[in-house]
């Protein structure tokens, strides 16, 4: 079933959570609602799920209007950062809440729940109470309750966050999994952008009640539309240029900015992701290097090293520009990092392989 | 040799609150100043009795019915303020309305007012004449000088107990799970009864046992609003006072020990259950 939000505000108080949010999410799609604390993810979760009323706009699914339906009318399983099991509940109870409300007979209750204890591997453990679990076991019993009452759109909001890294990473997988092999449309709210990565088809960007990007995760990445989605994604170096007659301009190598042909100069803020800028020692084989390097760059900048550390795969060189107070961080695969033996001290340059150049939106400008 | 020990003086074993030896001593202290001794007395003076004369003290037909005033109104009175009380502290947790801060203090006033105040406000409002009484007296609701003139003031001054023990509970309630059985098809009634009285039924028990208690005791209020008429409106407690009247301290000692026996047996069986749910609810 697909979900199409038109038009939505919501606002608590002076505090404006959604500022006219439309999005389609087609049948069978992954999605996933990104952004920080207070961006409105949660909010529009909620009224998605009819927890939460909009103030204006409308929610529709497959073209019916059920913005004045109620949560348990709707036919959504929702599972909860915290779980919300019912404590006081065995698993098997909690499984089968949903399909003791709805009347539903007793054998095909029994039948229904061990399917969903087999389905989310917990076969067996149906007598036990919440408490009696471990974190990532109560998730997937909050998911198999959701599922219960055959949802047509599965919305989790969080559902990784209060999980460990290891659980989460399997759990994450998992749930991949178990969304293609259910085929339902499913919607999920998270501030970690490696989960939204990893496990969405689509990933929307919010911020300030508004939807910054919308695309596939590589869309995304490859391509942050506005400064607010780069710096989200983190991981990057930024520096103050400037723009002037189609050219940025970074500790002086043009990058090529076509957007802005104009002949008066403006600041621009230049964003270089760590993974893609290039090290080389700067007395050898300069040249070559510049040669292998992007068509839209030409140009290398003379840096000195400051220190190098490595994070699991990774080696991540920080250099000082010269001419610069910025630290610039470019990562390198350990054994390139172990073949150069870079010392702090040594004489390097860079060589970016993408620059991306932002302009500030006017209404940054003060 | 060693003057102190090793263990002991580990800085490991030190805890927050200082002086574990010093605050046992304290506490038992106290509860053998306060309710052992007491009690021992009480239990010493009717033991004096001799097993028949405490019988035909303690077991006379007034005061058997005396106790079954006391049992009978003390329980309706727990249970009228456990329901009430729940609900009273829902609309303090739940529901933000203008003077919700005032009635929240309100709450308290019948632990601070002398009961026998509110026994005699009762029973001038509830008499023939009285404000409330000359419209309900011709309706045939007596609630002076009658059991439910005891049942009115006893609710009166268990309630704040079923309140306040239910109140924090339900301010700690996870909402989540509450539109979790939204979300799953639950319907109000079906929340309620499912999801969140099981989380609170404990508090209220609790809550029951303390206003049972509490009911038990009561004498100032109940005294001036019950008219005190034996095998009717006589409690317990009014007769223990009335045979102390009548100089008769061992009668007056055996009816409280019988009294104080069943208040005990109640309140342990109220506690068992709680921890019976408790426990089943964890």
């Amino acid at each position: 079933m697909s979900i199409h939000v038109r038009g939505i505000s919501k606002a608590f108080g002076t505090f404006q959570a959604l500022d006219n949010v439309s999005l389609d999410v087609p049948q069978g799609t992954l999605l996933a609602l990104l952004g920080p604390s207070g961006s409105g993810k949660t909010t529009l979760l909620r009224i998605i799920a009819g927890l939460e009323w909009p103030d204006s706009g409308r929610i529709e699914e497959d073209g019916a209007d059920i913005t004045d339906r109620h949560a348990r009318q709707r036919e959504v399983g929702f599972v909860f950062q915290h779980y919300a099991l019912f404590r006081h509940m065995s698993v098997f109870e909690n499984i089968a809440f949903g399909l003791r409300v709805r009347k539903t007979p007793k054998p095909e209750v029994e039948a229904k729940v061990n399917e969903l204890l087999h389905l989310v591997r917990l076969d067996g453990l149906g007598g036990r109470k919440p408490a009696q679990l471990s974190g990532g076991q109560r998730q997937r019993v909050a998911l198999a309750r959701a599922l219960a009452i055959r949802p047509k759109i599965l919305l989790l909001d969080e559902p990784f966050g209060a999980l460990d890294a290891k659980v989460r990473v399997e759990l994450r997988q998992w749930l991949r999994q178990l969304h293609d092999e259910i085929g339902m449309t499913s919607v999920f709210v998270t501030h970690d952008q490696e989960e939204a990565f990893e496990l969405a088809d689509e990933v929307v960007v919010m911020n300030h009640g508004r939807i910054e990007q919308r695309g596939t995760p590589d869309e995304v990445f490859e391509h942050p539309a506005t400064p607010f989605v780069m710096d989200f994604l983190g991981n990057v170096n930024l520096f103050h240029g400037r723009v002037e007659k189609g050219q940025a301009f970074w500790h002086g190598i043009p990058i090529d900015y076509p957007d802005y042909p104009h002949s008066q100069a403006r600041p621009a803020r230049v964003y270089l992701r760590p993974h893609e800028l290039e090290i080389a020692r700067a007395s050898a084989d300069q040249p070559d290097r510049r040669a292998a390097s992007s068509a839209a760059v030409a140009g290398s900048l003379p840096a000195s090293v400051l220190r190098i550390a490595r994070s699991g795969a990774i080696a991540r060189v920080s250099c000082r520009p010269d001419g610069s107070d910025t630290e610039l961080h470019v990562d390198l695969p350990v054994e390139t990092a172990r073949d150069m033996s870079l010392q702090p001290g040594e004489r390097v340059t860079i060589t970016p392989r993408k620059v991306r150049v932002f302009l500030p939106d006017p209404e940054y400008v003060i | 040799m060693p003057a102190h020990n090793p263990i002991l003086r580990s800085p490991r074993r030190r805890s927050v609150l200082p002086g574990f030896g010093m605050s046992a001593a304290i506490t038992s202290l106290m509860i053998t100043a306060l309710v052992i001794v007491p009690l021992a007395v009480l239990a010493l003076r009717a033991a004096s009795l001799g097993p028949t004369d405490f019988l035909a003290a303690a077991w006379t037909p007034r005061a058997r019915a005396a106790y079954a005033v006391s049992l009978g109104a003390s329980l309706t009175a727990a249970i009228i303020s456990s329901v009430c009380g729940l609900l009273v502290a829902w609309v303090l947790v739940r529901i933000d309305f203008p003077g919700r801060r005032l009635l929240d203090a309100l709450v308290d006033v019948p632990l601070a007012l002398p009961t026998a105040v509110a026994g005699l406000v009762y029973s001038t409002l509830y008499v023939e004449r009285g404000w409330l009484g000359r419209y309900l007296v011709p309706l045939g609701i007596h609630g002076a000088y009658s059991w439910l003139g005891i049942v009115l003031v006893l609710v009166f001054v268990s309630l704040p107990f079923a309140i306040r023990v239910v109140q924090p509970v339900l301010e700690s309630l996870d909402r989540d799970s509450e539109e979790a059985a939204r979300m799953l098809g639950a319907s109000r009634v079906q929340t309620f009864l499912q999801v969140i009285f099981p989380a609170i039924f404990p508090a209220v028990l609790t809550g029951f046992a303390l206003a049972l208690a509490r009911a038990l005791g009561e004498y100032g209020s109940v005294v001036f609003i019950s008219g005190n008429m034996p095998f009717k409106t006589e409690i317990a407690p009014v007769l223990i006072v009335s045979r102390l009247e009548e100089f008769a301290y061992a009668e007056a000692t055996a009816i409280a020990v019988v009294l104080l026996g069943m208040s005990v047996s109640l309140l342990v069986i109220v506690n068992w259950l709680q921890q019976r749910v408790a426990r089943n609810s964890q």
